[in-house]
């Protein structure tokens, strides 16, 4: 089936099957989102892309498209949910973008300047989470995770190799590496997997690579958060031939 | 190691004068006077009351990572310390020698660096001192008063400063807490526009800076044996000299003198600063005290920064600076040269130098071409050393088989000072103190000489702090004699002494 949704007063199509988010994305509409990516299997966890839909919430990355309904995204009150989300993301780690190298590529400092997000409401945690540097060229610092599981989906989907997991939970959760001694030099991960370069934030980089791009040459510096997140759409599109 | 830090006969009949904070320098520290029962000076201690963290945090953090972190020490002079610690990971790449447009996109950089940090000293920090005199009111000790008088004079001052902070933009992305260099080379290249823009206004700057040059050095004509006798002594200095004993802000070798001029070592390779330079540290502040291991602990402290440069280097490998070098250095029979306000006059040569340095660079085709980084062996241990505005910075890591920083060792510029700026002080207070009674212009004197050494104190503590300030004179039984306070509005009164 397919039709047509209204939303923030747009009417757009939708293809049988869709999402709101990928059919808004088709539309050119963005609707803010950390742990989604095109091509991997919703997740729904991050919750920065509710919407409402005909009244209720709902994660535009995993509810359908339905005909005729009305569709509310970029309103005040869902983008001050946004917000508060997105702070609790940030107070919730260690993300010190003065020192990250992946400042100016990093979709969460991306979707706060976005959202406008420009002082904390909340108390910072300051967790000791540690940083696992045993791989020779792949970093991984749980400081800046942000629990979108993307690398989980991506090693296990893409790549067949789970690498990853969540371990814990609530507020413990933490990515968790599949080797005994729970160590990325144990396991078969590599530079080249998607596991490695899909990492929204500055949690699994490659070594040594580090401020290679000048200011004003980076993903973020020439453009908006949510043109980035369009262009992926029409790249997932391209790389499936429709 | 830690040394005893009350060094009279009788300790107990000390009373203490404090001042806190001074003002107008980078950072937040203060003052206290001992004095013995005639009211001579015993001591005098500038206390860094700032904790500085850096060495530690840095401790597990990737070694690329460390260039651009540690900038964020300070507002002032961040390329400083971004240099410093990437000259330091280029030992830990093993690149032994830079591309020369990374060569040259750094010291473009560091150039850009002096040159707005001299001149935001000189003209907002220093200049209503030289100007109106170190007694003036206080309605005239800033920037807005150096205006109202000369606006020719803090035009230009403001225009250099911004030039230097064009510089620093266009080479790493940002005014402040940019990124240009990385482990083994730069992440950029001038473009024939990024270099048109800046040629666009450097002919005025060399023009400025020399005129910046001739005010001081006309200053110091009118009225030399004060400025030469305020607070004065003589001390050793250390900077980096180049191969042939050019001035060299980038790179170099180590060269010490002693207080006669001679030199004590030459061209040391700065990877082993270590068996030359020593630290210990002292209960009463948070900054550590260096001092050269052939002098010892007690003689072997020194001066760093422009008056150790311009004193230690042979000569300055650009013509304009290196004739006003030679200008201070013959000045009324080389009577400047251990002179704690000469630190001004040197400042500006140095600015001149930086100029003429951003004008032969701009000319030069390198800056264009896209050679950028160099790798080779990896160390397990990187030293990068830098004249940084204030003087030599030195940054010292080490790093374990996984690449986190195990170790890091900074000693700033400021903190190669500490003892210099104390007897500095101690000697102002001699000149200055007068009975029980702390007054307006012995605070605004000391704050003065301090001043002249350019402090950054939250650079050497690495943390950030406010300003009003108090003097308060404490007997030996604790009982408050006499309290001065000065309010960030400038108010001064002088609140009824109560019992401490």
């Amino acid at each position: 089936m397919s039709g047509h949704f209204i939303i923030d007063g747009r009417t757009i199509p939708f293809r049988a099957g869709q999402t709101i988010m990928e059919a808004a994305a088709d539309a050119g509409v963005y609707i803010p989102h950390l742990c989604h990516r095109p091509g991997y299997t919703p997740h729904g966890s991050c919750k920065l892309c509710t919407v409402d839909v005909d009244g209720r919430p709902a994660s535009a990355c995993t509810a359908k498209a339905q005909e005729g309904s009305i569709v509310e995204n970029d309103t005040p009150a869902l983008n001050d949910d946004r917000r508060a989300l997105t702070e609790m993301l940030f107070v919730e780690g260690n993300h010190i973008c003065p020192a990250c190298e992946k400042t100016g590529d990093c979709q969460l400092q991306a979707v706060a300047y976005h959202l406008k997000l420009v002082s904390y409401r909340f108390d910072h945690f300051y967790p000791a989470r540690g940083v696992d540097a045993s791989h020779p060229d792949i970093l991984l610092d749980r400081n800046r995770c942000i629990l979108c599981d993307l690398c989980v989906r991506a090693s296990r989907d893409v790549d067949g190799k789970n690498v990853f997991e969540i371990g814990h939970r609530g507020i413990r959760s933490r990515v968790i590496v599949n080797a005994a001694s729970g160590r990325l030099a144990d396991t078969d991960i590599d530079v080249s997997d998607a596991a490695v370069r899909v990492c929204p934030v500055g949690a699994i980089l490659i070594k040594r690579r580090a401020f290679a791009v000048p200011i004003g040459k980076r993903t973020y510096d020439l453009k908006s958060v949510a043109e980035v997140a369009i262009e992926e759409v029409r790249a997932q599109r391209e790389d499936e031939g429709g | 190691m830690t040394i005893a830090y009350e060094t009279a006969a009788h300790p107990e009949n000390l009373r203490r004068v404090v001042i806190d904070p001074i003002s107008r320098v980078e950072g937040h520290g203060k003052v206290t006077l001992l004095l013995d029962a005639d009211n001579r000076i015993q001591q005098a201690r500038l206390h860094i009351v700032e904790f500085r963290g850096f060495e530690k945090f840095v401790q597990g953090r990737p070694y690329w990572e460390v260039p651009v972190l540690v900038q964020r020490l300070c507002g002032i002079c961040p390329v400083s310390h971004h240099l410093a610690a990437s000259k330091a990971m280029d030992m830990i790449v093993g690149a032994t020698e830079l591309t020369p447009t990374a060569d040259k996109m750094r010291r473009l950089l560091h150039f850009g660096q002096i040159l707005q940090s001299h001149a935001l000293h000189f003209f907002y920090l220093a200049s209503p001192d030289l100007l109106f005199g170190f007694d003036a009111d206080i309605a005239q000790r800033n920037i807005v008063a150096v205006a109202a008088a000369n606006p020719q004079l803090a035009r230009q001052g403001v225009l250099l400063r911004k030039y230097g902070q064009e510089v620093i933009r266009v080479t790493s992305g940002k005014r402040v807490h940019g990124s240009c260099a990385v482990p083994g080379g730069v992440n950029k290249h001038l473009t024939p526009e990024e270099r048109d823009y800046l040629l666009a206004d450097i002919e005025r700057t060399v023009a400025w800076s020399q005129e910046a040059v001739a005010l001081i050095r006309g200053m110091y004509s009118e009225r030399s044996e004060f400025l030469n006798g305020f607070g004065f002594f003589r001390s050793a200095y250390v900077s980096l000299v180049r191969g042939d004993g050019a001035l060299d802000l980038y790179h170099g070798g180590l060269r010490a003198r002693n207080t006669r001029g001679e030199v004590i070592f030459d061209h040391v390779d700065y990877a082993s600063y270590w068996d030359h330079i020593f630290e210990v540290t002292k209960p009463w502040s948070y900054m550590k005290f260096p001092y050269l291991r052939a002098l010892g602990p007690e003689d072997g402290w020194y001066r760093v920064g422009p008056l150790a440069r311009i004193n230690n280097c042979d000569f300055i490998p650009t013509p304009l600076a290196d004739a006003e070098r030679i200008a201070f250095r013959g000045f009324d029979n080389g009577s400047a040269t251990h002179a704690n306000l000469a630190y001004h006059w040197t400042r500006m040569i140095e600015m001149l130098h930086a100029a003429e340095g951003i004008r032969e660079l701009l000319a030069d085709p390198d800056l264009l071409k896209n050679d950028l980084v160099v790798t080779g062996t990896r160390a397990l241990r990187g030293v990068g050393v830098i004249e940084a505005p204030r003087g030599t910075l030195i940054h010292h890591y080490r790093i374990n088989e996984d690449e986190q920083i195990v170790r890091a060792n900074l000693i700033v510029s400021t903190t190669h000072n500490n003892e210099a700026m104390n007897e500095a002080v101690r000697q102002v207070a001699l000149q200055y103190l007068d009975g029980n009674e702390v007054t307006e212009p012995l605070l605004n004197h000391i704050e003065v000489v301090i001043r002249a050494y350019d402090p950054c104190l939250s650079c050497a503590t690495h943390a950030l702090g406010q300003m009003p300030l108090e003097v308060e004179i404490v007997d030996a039984a604790g009982a408050q004699v006499d309290v001065l306070r000065r309010d960030a509005d400038g108010t001064v009164s002088r609140p009824d002494a109560q019992p401490a």
